[in-house]
């Protein structure tokens, strides 16, 4: 076949000089620059682009644009790959390679095409009605076989080597679509002053407009207004913000230099105009999926815009006026034109005019009654419809054709306006769906997606072209998901009444193009078949994306590390370059572990925990949470926030504090220092810095506003390094520094402000290894230096640096709580600081922390667990019971009894479960911290330690917590 | 995204801010012992269609309280102020 055999010599809005190569299935074709694939394709004669979703029949092109729902193929290769993209919606590029789908072993001859034979059988839920027993054949076995049978396109299995952007737009006014009627409300904005931002999916601007149109020139020089094309929005969201996918480099080999292959817009606009069109509807008819039937406005899109003749001889068949100016339009490229068909019985005279002078018959009150062909339309029967339009009647003429343009009226395309959950409002005149009520505030439609045509005579009701007695074959709605008419009325029959049921249950308006074409049909069907209007129907729900859009410009390069922002201590560099393994902890990075000549995880934390118990150790614990407290009523302040007393908090001492929410549960705990009479440094836990400060704003804002406070966030300004173990002291000693560090100048839970090696710094004494242990706080700028002066100092004592595993092994061998302990769940008293909470004063959650039901003694409380065994391992989530319990005595089955999902764990023998665990490097066996139901009274019993997923019981033995020093001598010396 | 227009700092999205719940209800005076109001203010929430009055924290901006009034159907912002007094002391 000829090159082009099907493009006309002159006209259309492509660029002849321009050859493009490009191949479709293994084949070379030429197209010019401005073609889509389709329009491509189309002119080098192609009418066959896959095979359908379930029945593997040949499909042709249907629409032009993205609504299309046939020409599904694969672009590119490797990791570039791309299903199940409209062929209407790829431009042609160099060297572009395309591939049709769910064919095999190739486009034309498919062994699937059997499934076509076998209709009867793949009826509406015929998943659910074949493949449900036996239920273990689903995984293995049927899943597989339907998956392949019914597949779409391949997706890469490669990593996507493209780059995708995440972008910002605002605007006064945001103009959905890019037609004649978007250009016009953009010009008007643009003339007014405000800053206009236009977006269009197509690469080009005017929809079907191929003369050039003096608003896009107007719009051209006007400073206050973009127009991003290629750029769809493809979702609605609150506060008039839409997001927006621009395809930066599809319609190039591979993106330009320093180029995301797509650029994902978040657009905030103070007002919205939608003008997003309409997409014409499929006539319903025998074989009206064969390649050769196509919608009329794509026709007269091929013809106008890329000069392409969609066939050599034409019949239109209509419900509505907009066909004959797509039936003049083909006649004028050259295409014979031998028919219109009007369903209506009355045709617009002025219209029927114009299309009789250009020589075509007008067959009125007419319709086509089906397709004939094999791969290819070869003709099509018209008959007349009877006089109440229930049947058609004798003669049936045939009319040999190889291109059937139709047009079963309008549907506004409404979808990006319900994204935020109204319906839309069912227009009887105009047979469509218009916006109604759907329009928020600063919220406007017009053009198509409005509503906004008028025909000379009102289009008639045709959802469904009456068949001719004993008339058989397949009418489709859906083409992409292979939905008949038969399908909907056997849904009706088995009783469903739902659209949204319908949709699930006949899969109609579920494929990629969702329905853009199908879904008004299968629901006027519906309607007809269960005798209501179609309002009374309803719709199904329109969600985002209105098209199918790439996961990459979703996530726009927030993958990875890039997921969320990490936050570094000033001393990251030194850990890295010890090889320290980092752990995140909120966004923080931390060292775990430092690993020495191939440790293990396991052998790193007792090495770096047992040094620290026997030496010194320096821990970076620059992302505690810290928050500087100043004014006259800080005291009072920190009197109500803190459930413990701080009024006696003399100047330069420490103390630690717990927090209340006001239901009564622990919501933080840390250190409080007292740096001068109205100056206060408050540590957090690193987790919950940015709450406890949020929760004390409002206070101060909103409760408290008399009280003379201010807050200030210093976490990011101050370093801090922990010197922790016996020698510390000494290490500290080796420093130059103008604080008296002595027992006496710095006893325990001493505060003092001077400087270390020239460094301002304030150093805490205090502990959370349990070791004689100092905090030394300098500011973040400091914070390095600091820390290789402490660790040369340290050399002489042979000091270690530990993470946070040994960090989390020595709390756990003090009894310390920290995060697994403070769950939102327990109370002071379940934690064992019950004797801390202050009697006398009030203060956030000291009322609420008195309900009953807190104060009950068999609350799960804290304690510690040693394995009877000693050489076995704890691990934490395990829980805890009276007795082990079998695999077929688990507390809670699979196929549980409503009884036995509402025992209580007390009935389940379930007393508890472990939260930490670690290997006691002082007591040289595994240990655990626990919330155990009366825990404390326990102490000295025995109970199981009941791992489910692996199977494990362990006899464990309920202790103290307080494993080591619990008196705490270590850290007073 | 919901856009709020702090009064300190123009308008912004809501994912700059936090959301903190009922803004009508009233903190029992600090030092109230009174169990039942106490259960009330931090559990018992009114559901309402429509307007809603509401705290909203300025977390990634200004750090300001702030009561925003929004219509829980639409979630158009009716209004937006600072929940401090304006006139008190303190920070």
């Amino acid at each position: 076949m000829p090159a082009h055999s099907f493009r006309a010599a002159s006209g259309g809005a492509i660029d002849r000089d321009q050859i493009i190569r490009f191949t479709f299935d293994g084949r070379q074709f030429k197209g010019f620059a401005g073609d889509t694939l389709a329009s491509a394709l189309l002119a080098n004669g192609v009418r066959l682009y896959g095979r359908s979703f379930k029945y593997h029949r040949p499909r042709g092109i249907v629409a032009a644009g993205p609504e299309e729902p046939n020409a599904l193929v694969t672009v590119r290769s490797g990791a570039r790959r791309e299903p199940n993209v409209p062929a209407t919606m790829v431009e042609i590029y160099e060297g572009l390679v395309a591939e049709s789908q769910n064919r095999w072993p190739s486009l034309s001859i498919d062994v699937m095409g059997i499934n076509n034979l076998m209709a009867p059988i793949f009826i509406a839920g015929f998943y659910y009605k074949t493949f449900m027993w036996p239920a273990s054949f689903w995984e293995p076995f049927y899943e597989k076989l339907i998956r392949q049978a019914a597949g779409m396109g391949v997706a890469p299995d490669q990593p996507d080597p493209d780059r995708y952007e995440r972008a910002n737009a605002f605007c006064d006014v945001l103009v959905i679509g890019g037609g004649v009627a978007g250009l016009n409300a953009a010009r008007k904005a643009g003339e007014a002053g405000e800053r206009v931002l236009l977006v269009e999916q197509m690469p080009w601007l005017g929809a079907s407009a191929v003369e050039p149109l003096p608003d896009v020139e107007a719009l051209d020089n006007m400073d206050n207004v973009t127009v991003m094309t290629r750029t769809t929005a493809f979702g609605q969201y609150d506060g008039n913000c839409f997001a927006l996918v621009e395809r930066v480099a599809d319609h190039l080999p591979v993106p330009p230099e320093g180029q995301p292959r797509q650029r994902s817009w978040v657009a905030r606009a103070k007002r919205v105009v939608f003008a997003a069109g309409a997409h014409e509807r499929p006539l319903v008819f025998c074989k009206n999926d064969l390649p050769g039937v196509m919608l009329a406005s794509a026709a007269r899109d091929y013809a106008n815009r890329f000069a392409v003749r969609p066939g050599g001889r034409a019949v239109i068949f209509t419900n509505n006026d907009s066909a004959y100016e797509a039936a003049l339009d083909l006649v004028k490229i050259g295409v014979d034109v031998a028919m219109l068909v009007d369903a209506r019985i009355e045709v617009p005279a002025r219209l029927a005019a114009k299309a009789r002078e250009a020589g075509i018959e007008i067959a009125s009150g007419s319709v086509v009654t089906r397709a004939k062909g094999f791969k290819k339309l070869r003709a099509v029967n018209v008959a007349r419809l009877s006089v109440d339009a229930k049947s058609p009647t004798a003669p049936t003429r045939t009319v040999a054709c190889d291109l059937l343009a139709m047009s079963g009226g309008w549907s506004p395309v409404v979808h990006l306006m319900c994204h935020k959950g109204g319906r839309p409002h069912y227009d009887s005149d105009k047979l469509a769906f218009l916006p109604g009520d759907l329009l928020g505030y600063n919220q406007s439609a017009v053009g198509g997606c409005a509503g906004d045509w008028t025909d000379e005579v009102e289009p008639c009701k045709l959802w469904k072209v009456p068949q001719p007695s004993g008339g058989a074959g397949k009418a489709f709605i859906d083409f992409q998901h292979d939905v008949t008419t038969k399908d909907v009325e056997l849904a009706h029959r088995e009783g469903y009444v739902s659209v949204e049921h319908l949709k699930r249950y006949t899969m109609l308006g579920m494929a990629t193009d969702q329905g853009k074409t199908a879904n008004i049909v299968g629901l006027a069907l519906m309607a007809e078949a269960r005798g209501l209007d179609i309002p009374a129907v309803g719709t199904t729900t329109f969600r985002p994306p209105y098209t199918p859009t790439a996961l990459g410009a979703v996530a726009a390069g927030e993958v990875g590390r890039n997921f969320q922002p990490e936050r570094f201590s000033p001393i990251q560099d030194w850990h890295e370059e010890r090889g320290a393994i980092m752990v995140e902890a909120g966004l923080w990075m931390r060292p775990r572990y430092y690993p020495k000549d191939g440790e293990d995880i396991h052998a790193a934390y007792r090495r770096e925990a047992g040094v620290v118990r026997k030496g010194v150790g320096i821990v970076d614990v620059t992302s505690l949470g810290k928050i500087d407290v100043q004014g006259p009523d800080a005291t009072e302040f920190l009197e109500r926030v803190y459930a413990n007393n701080f009024a006696t908090l003399k100047v330069g001492r420490a103390r630690y504090g717990v927090m209340l929410r006001d239901d009564g549960i622990v919501f933080d705990d840390g250190t409080t220092s007292r740096i001068s009479e109205n100056h206060y440094f408050m540590t957090t836990t690193t987790a919950n810095a940015g709450p406890v400060m949020a929760f004390m704003e409002k206070l101060l804002q909103v409760e408290w506003p008399e009280l003379r406070v201010h807050l200030t966030s210093v976490t990011d300004q101050w370093a801090g390094i922990a010197v922790a173990g016996p020698k510390s002291r000494e290490l500290l000693a080796g420093l130059g520094t103008d604080i008296d560090i002595s027992n006496e100048g710095l006893p325990f839970m001493g505060v003092a402000e001077g400087t270390l090696e020239g460094a301002p710094v304030r150093i805490f004494r205090i502990s959370f290894s349990g070791e004689l242990a100092y905090e030394i706080y300098t500011t973040s700028d400091y914070g390095h230096a600091l820390w290789e002066m402490v660790w040369e100092a340290g050399q002489p004592f042979n000091v270690v640096p530990y993470g946070t595993e040994a960090m989390a092994a020595l709390r756990i061998e003090k009894g310390h709580v920290a995060g697994p302990e403070l769950d939102g769940l327990t109370t002071m008293e379940d934690l064992g600081l019950g004797r801390m909470a202050s009697r006398k004063k009030h203060y956030i959650g000291s009322v609420l922390m008195h309900r009953p039901a807190l104060l009950e003694d068999d609350r799960v409380k804290l304690v510690g667990l040693i394995p009877v065994d000693r050489s076995l391992n704890l691990e934490s989530g395990a829980l805890i019971r009276e007795m082990p319990f079998h695999p077929n005595d688990r507390p809670v089955r699979d196929n549980a009894s409503f009884e036995e999902l509402t025992e209580t764990p007390e009935a389940a023998g379930l007393l508890g479960h472990i939260t930490s665990v670690s290997h006691s490097p002082e007591l040289g066996h595994y240990i655990g911290l626990a919330m155990v139901v009366n825990g404390p009274a326990r102490q000295g019993s025995r109970m199981y330690a009941c791992h489910a997923v692996k199977g494990e019981n362990i006899e464990v033995e309920v202790v103290s917590p307080h494993f080591v020093d619990p008196d705490g001598k270590r850290l007073r010396d | 995204m919901i856009r709020i227009n702090c009064p300190f700092c123009g308008e912004r999205d809501h994912s700059e801010f936090t959301y903190s719940g009922d803004a009508t209800k009233v903190r029992p005076a600090h030092g109230s012992t009174d169990m039942e109001a106490w259960l009330d203010y931090v559990y018992l929430r009114a559901n309402p269609k429509g307007s809603h009055t509401e705290f909203w924290h300025h977390v990634h901006g200004c750090r300001q309280w702030l009561v925003v009034e929004r219509d829980t159907t639409t979630h158009e912002v009716l209004n937006v102020a600072f929940a401090k007094p304006l006139k008190s002391g303190g920070n």
